[in-house]
């Protein structure tokens, strides 16, 4: 560890925390790696979009892979099955979690490719192709009315997309932050 | 009168502090093993006159020998988890630790609670990796091997689901134990590298304010954490009660983020990128984010705040007749060490200031404990924790003033949102059964 690097740490440290902390010495094991050789795992997407992927996808390619892929456990069009229902026109009435939909609830479209392309399907994270979780994220959009019936979704269009519940929110804890 | 005898007397003595039976916290002390063999345990009928000593059959025959890694004793076989997917069915699931069977205040390994979003993953040490990126100097990789060479740390910590003690959000109390409401809720000594050592070797970039960490289970479950909190207590944990961490709680390594969300503390952690902005993961943007009455939610409710709730007695344990008893639970602060629990047997009327045992260390847990003389008849037991922050516990109604209430009671495993503190209180019958009640 450089002294000149321990005195960057040692700013950023008062920055962030306000007081100087004492950062203990490792012995500079970490291996160099690129941004290329990371991005197989790099599935981080921003709501401004960074890190979406190349890729494209309709709802109507979506509808297709939904019904093959999704709605064995989502219901058929997402109604909801032994897992929960995706479209949805259903307000929120009570503080009771379960009532919250992509619509009535979600802040930001990205998070649902985020989601899909990290976690879904359940039996098989990682399986869908980038299209694949373009146009799962198109088909919900647009079966919940939050886009148009056959709007694409890519990287430039999917953070365009406005979430009605945007500003539904109160950071808990802003001085942490 | 030696306080042995004003307590067997039963009569108005002045040890007794609160209404209901509570007894001063150091009178135990006071009056040293007399009191103490005077105890009534619960669920144990007590005889009046011991029968005839004799030899057990266990003593005239060899014992077994050690196994290498050693369970309980066959007698103890209830003792566990309680789960509420236990076929793992294409959903979550969630492991609840058995408070009313455990002492003190480290949570055993095989009883530390869970939850996890897509199973448990079968890693290979050998070939995890830990990945540093985004605005630090220079990206890089870790082994587990290179990172069992960095120089370590150990700290008690409590982890705590924020879905814990969901079932007090019920607008009726729900008939259940404190295993059910509590158990998302445990407590182990970690050990493990500070995070801050690997962030200054990475170089971070003065732009960045957060950390989006990510595991390698199939969720790849990811949050995103202030870089004031990385660079503060978290830990790349390695070690749990001195042994590698178990495969439900992120073999081979997780984030420890003392004090905060179950949640963020993610496991199987894998890759750590540092940006400006939050991701806004699914976890953070639609489960973590409590609604409030006015429909708007909380988000980044980072902080598990100052709780206490008792142990023994509680639902399924059982009074075993009048008479001397301890009143026992756990207290624990996000925001520090825990200053002070007070303890009342009539439903809030009165109150009376626990015993702490020490250690009382921060972001851990503290057990709590307050001599109780049952008189046999009806009782409320409630507990109210303080933290060092000047943080008090919130009753009941307070709490529902603040967050609000569901218009309907759920099961006991539903979690219809999180982060509720309230007190939770116990009433005793006159059978000296224990249920879950509202004071």
């Amino acid at each position: 560890m450089s002294t000149l690097r321990s005195a960057r740490l040692s700013l950023a440290l008062f920055i962030a925390t306000g007081t100087a902390a004492a950062v203990a010495q490792g012995p500079s094991l970490g291996q160099a790696i690129s941004a290329s050789d990371i991005a197989a795992w790099d599935l981080t997407v921003m709501p401004d979009g960074t890190g979406l992927p190349s890729g494209r996808g309709t709802p109507e390619q979506g509808a297709a892979v939904f019904a093959q892929k999704c709605a064995a456990c989502h219901g058929e069009n997402g109604k909801g099955g032994i897992s929960s229902a995706l479209v949805s026109d259903r307000r929120r009435t009570s503080i009771d979690g379960a009532e919250k939909t992509i619509p009535n609830f979600w802040p930001y479209a990205t998070t649902l490719f985020d989601y899909i392309r990290r976690a879904m399907p359940w039996q098989l994270p990682r399986s869908l192709s980038d299209d694949e979780a373009y146009a799962l994220t198109a088909f919900l959009l647009a079966q919940n009315k939050l886009i148009g019936p056959s709007e694409a979704m890519d990287a430039k269009s999917l953070p365009k997309v406005r979430m009605p519940n945007e500003g539904g929110f109160i950071d808990r804890f802003p001085e942490l932050m | 009168m030696s306080l042995t005898s004003r307590l067997a007397s039963g009569r108005d003595e002045p040890e007794s502090v609160a209404g209901n039976g509570l007894i001063h916290r150091r009178a135990f002390l006071r009056g040293g093993g007399a009191v103490a063999a005077a105890f009534t345990s619960y669920g144990v009928a007590r005889m009046a006159t011991a029968a005839p000593l004799a030899e057990d059959p266990s003593s005239l025959v060899v014992g077994g020998t050690p196994v290498p890694y050693e369970e309980h004793s066959r007698f103890e076989a209830r003792v566990g988890r309680a789960l509420s997917n236990p076929k793992g069915e294409t959903r979550n699931f969630l492991a609840r630790t058995p408070h009313q069977s455990s002492e003190g205040t480290i949570t055993p390994n095989g009883l530390h609670f869970i939850v996890s979003w897509g199973g448990i993953p079968d890693i290979d040490p050998d070939r995890h990796r830990l990945v540093i990126h985004g605005l630090v100097k220079q990206p890089l990789v870790f082994t587990l091997d290179a990172l069992m060479r960095y120089p370590r740390v150990s700290r008690m910590a409590f982890l705590e689901c924020g879905g814990n003690s969901a079932p007090l959000f019920s607008p009726q109390p729900v008939q259940a134990g404190v295993q059910a409401i509590h158990g998302l809720a445990s407590c182990a000594e970690w050990s493990g590298v500070l995070l801050s050592t690997l962030l200054d070797e990475a170089g971070v970039d003065p732009k960045a304010k957060w950390v989006i960490a990510e595991g390698a289970d199939a969720a790849h479950l990811s949050r995103s954490v202030p870089l004031s909190k990385a660079l503060d207590d978290a830990m790349i944990a390695l070690y749990q009660n001195g042994e590698r961490l178990m495969p439900a709680n992120g073999y081979p390594m997780r984030l420890l983020l003392p004090g905060w969300e179950g949640n963020m503390n993610v496991k199987y952690l894998r890759r750590l990128k540092l940006t400006e902005q939050p991701a806004m993961t699914y976890w953070e943007a639609k489960v973590y984010a409590p609604v409030l009455p006015d429909s708007k939610a909380y988000r980044f409710y980072f902080v598990q705040e100052v709780k206490s709730f008792i142990t023994h007695p509680s639902p399924g344990l059982a009074m075993s007749g009048k008479g001397l008893y301890e009143i026992s639970g756990i207290a624990y602060s996000g925001n520090g060490r825990i200053e002070r629990v007070m303890v009342s047997a009539d439903g809030g009327k009165s109150w009376a200031q626990a015993a702490l045992s020490e250690p009382v260390l921060p972001k851990a847990f503290t057990r709590f404990r307050l001599p109780w003389r049952w008189d046999g008849g009806p009782a409320v037991l409630t507990s109210q924790a303080w933290d060092e922050a000047g943080h008090a516990q919130p009753t009941r109604a307070e709490f529902v003033a603040r967050r609000g209430e569901l218009t309907k009671s759920l099961p006991a495993a539903a979690i219809p949102s999180q982060h509720n503190n309230s007190v939770c209180s116990w009433a005793v019958n006159s059978d000296g059964e224990v249920s879950h009640v509202y004071a």
